[in-house]
């Protein structure tokens, strides 16, 4: 067996190896900080020259992100990357996406808004990745890491699960894990598909050319038949149900006999796992619930741990309480949920969520 | 009793394209866009190129080209083909690929796509149709529309203190590096429609050529828009519509 490629990188530079490795056939981005490594380092690494990679600058995310949908109505495995206000302006084209229902991936470095904001890490972005984010009802596949490494497989996982649901996903990170170095394994490098491998596989819809195909291929989200528009409707609804029932992901951590539960994702989630160590080092039985889908949501998970007679839940998020209402629909009124934030680009330190933790539940009267 | 006339094999002129589909046209008796589509359909089936075209078409009358030519396409947001249409052509440089758009699309929503295309010198090629009005969404006012044309948001006539004025975006592209061709042509006679053929083949030869981008614009009418006869709009078209936008080659650098 070969030797693992183990080497030390930022998550943003990763993300644009991983890209390649993975067998990305095309990237198309716009500079924004905190997340402008990902081109530049695709740029530096010339994968048109080895994988046959295409990688384009465009002149705006609203291009980057239609540049994204023109690739993966042909079948290709394409994405873009940006930060919070650049992912505001593909919000039209994520609709038609999920409406015409093409894979892709959409990275969201996330920073402090709203507005301009700051170039510093934010979660702030929650409501607009899970919730929609866009007209219509749909939903993004959206993975939340909480390491380089994370940043690298998610990559990989999130072409997979796109292409299984026809989906656009997202990697919902932060400037914080785009930002830091940590240690990572690369995959072996992935061949690209070839074009005869694309059309076979995704020969029910995939607009490539008719090739050798009888009838054409028609992408679109257009239909003005209410009645046919709300079987579409219902089709999608289906799929996303389909995904709440198989691709829920979490990392439970302490959860057996835990009291209180802290939910938190991302780099959130990196500084709450040492809460939880500073909790029990005092004795207290705090556990961590980490989702890493963020839809799907671990809802069943959390709802366990409600039903199981956990006192209390803390949602700890780098933004003003917006994955507190999911956590608060899965406990549905069986246990208190609170939640603590910092805001504006600041992130909380360990001891500062315990001592929420303990403020807001354990020693709330 | 009615004269049976048969129509002899020798004296048949016209027949209907062979990628044109049966599909019923929701276009409005008159409209320029049947014949277009027509044209197109006949081009790409005489350069043999059916099983490797990639159509793109965004927002407007002719989102529903999908219907009508019998070739993979896509139906882009409104304004977006060319950023669409950049991306298919990269990922499958040896296809033919072409956007169909309105001139509200590429003139005003869609500026910025279709420019940064054209200067990149994308392999494509961008049909435009010009009917100086957005015939969808029921005839408002285009960056295209005339000075004193009444149109929905202009019941005064297009005033430019209010509205500002019209705009020629196939000059503006002209001195873009990334371009190489630009013509304008019309189908409101049967010499023009034959012209506008030569025209989109033209391009659509550059294209396949690698030699850069490719702008055909179309002087089309919008007979429900401008709520005239398809005879009287034909007539309009000639007598106020050439004048500003007048027909020829722009800018002509394919390989002779
Ligand atoms: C983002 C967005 N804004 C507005 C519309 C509404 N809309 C649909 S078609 C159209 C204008 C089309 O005009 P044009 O491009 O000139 O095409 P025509 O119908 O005249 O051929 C507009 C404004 C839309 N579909 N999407
Ligand atoms: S509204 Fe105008 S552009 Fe649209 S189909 Fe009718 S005549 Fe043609
Ligand atoms: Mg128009």
């Amino acid at each position: 067996m070969a030797e693992k490629e183990v080497k030390l990188m930022k998550g943003n530079e990763v993300i644009a190896h991983a890209a390649i490795r993975y067998g990305c056939d095309g990237y198309f981005g716009y500079p924004i900080t905190p997340q402008s490594e990902v081109m530049e380092t695709l740029m530096e690494e010339k994968p048109w020259e080895t994988t046959g990679m295409v990688v384009l600058q465009a002149e705006s995310e609203v291009s980057s992100i239609n540049m994204v949908y023109g690739g993966a109505s042909t079948g290709k495995r394409v994405m873009t990357s940006s930060s919070s206000p650049g992912v505001s302006l593909m919000s039209e084209g994520l609709s038609y996406l999920a409406g015409a229902e093409l894979p892709c991936v959409v990275v969201n470095c996330q920073r402090g808004g709203p507005g301009l904001g700051t170039i510093q890490p934010s979660q702030g972005d929650y409501f607009q990745a899970c919730k929609g984010g866009a007209h219509g009802d749909f939903h993004l596949i959206v993975l939340a890491p909480n390491s380089v490494q994370e940043m690298h497989d998610f990559v990989g996982l999130a072409f997979d699960l796109a292409f299984k649901y026809r989906n656009p996903a997202m990697i919902l990170a932060d400037g914080a894990i785009g930002q830091m170095m940590e240690k990572v394994v690369l995959a072996p490098q992935r061949p690209r598909k070839t074009d005869e491998e694309i059309a076979e596989e995704c020969k029910d819809w995939a607009s490539c050319g008719k090739g050798n195909r009888q009838d054409r291929h028609i992408i679109t989200s257009l239909e003005l038949k209410s009645e046919v528009m709300e079987q579409i409707n219902l089709r999608l609804q289906a799929k996303y149900k389909a995904m709440e029932e198989n691709e829920v992901r979490y990392e439970a951590i302490d959860c057996e006999d835990a009291d209180y539960v802290i939910v938190a994702f991302g780099s959130s989630a990196r500084i709450c796992s040492a809460t939880v160590e500073m909790a029990r080092a005092e004795g207290i039985k705090v556990g961590l619930l980490r989702p890493i889908t963020l839809y799907p949501f671990p809802t069943k998970a959390i709802a366990d741990l409600a039903k199981r007679g956990v006192k209390g839940f803390l949602s700890a998020e780098l933004n003003a309480g917006q994955m507190v209402q999911d956590v608060r629909l899965a406990v549905n009124g069986a246990a208190p949920v609170e939640h603590y934030g910092r805001q504006g680009g600041m992130m909380f330190s360990p001891d500062e969520v315990l001592a929420a933790l303990k403020d807001k539940l354990i020693n709330k009267k | 009793m009615a004269e049976v006339v048969e129509i002899k094999q020798e004296n048949l002129v016209y027949a209907k394209p062979k990628l044109i589909t049966d599909n019923v046209m929701h276009y409005c008796p008159g409209c320029s866009h049947g014949t277009i589509h027509k044209l197109v359909a006949e081009v790409i089936d005489e350069m043999g190129l059916a099983d490797k075209t990639i159509a793109v078409s965004p927002v407007g009358c002719s989102v529903f080209a999908y219907n009508y030519i019998d070739v993979d396409w896509i139906q882009a947001a409104h304004g977006r083909a060319c950023a669409v249409a950049t991306a298919a052509k990269r990922l499958h440089p040896n296809s033919m690929v072409f956007t169909y758009q309105g001139d509200g699309d590429m003139s005003a929503i869609g500026t910025g796509e279709t420019i940064h295309a054209a200067a990149r010198g994308e392999n494509i090629v961008a049909i435009y149709i010009n009917n100086a009005i957005y015939g969808m969404t029921g005839g408002q006012m285009a960056p295209t529309t005339l000075l004193g044309m009444k149109t929905a948001t202009t019941p005064y006539g297009r005033d430019p203190r209010l509205n500002g004025y019209p705009y020629k975006i196939a000059e503006m592209m002209a001195h873009l590096d990334g371009v190489t061709y630009i013509t304008r042509q019309s189908v409101f006679n049967p010499a023009h429609v034959r012209q506008c053929k030569k025209a989109i083949r033209k391009a659509f030869e550059n294209a396949m050529a690698g030699n850069g981008f490719s702008l055909v614009e179309v002087v089309s009418t919008c007979n429900s828009g401008w709520k005239l006869s398809p005879v009287a709009a034909n007539k309009w078209l000639e007598e106020n519509m050439l004048p500003f936008y007048q027909l020829g080659d722009i800018k002509d650098l394919t390989k002779k």
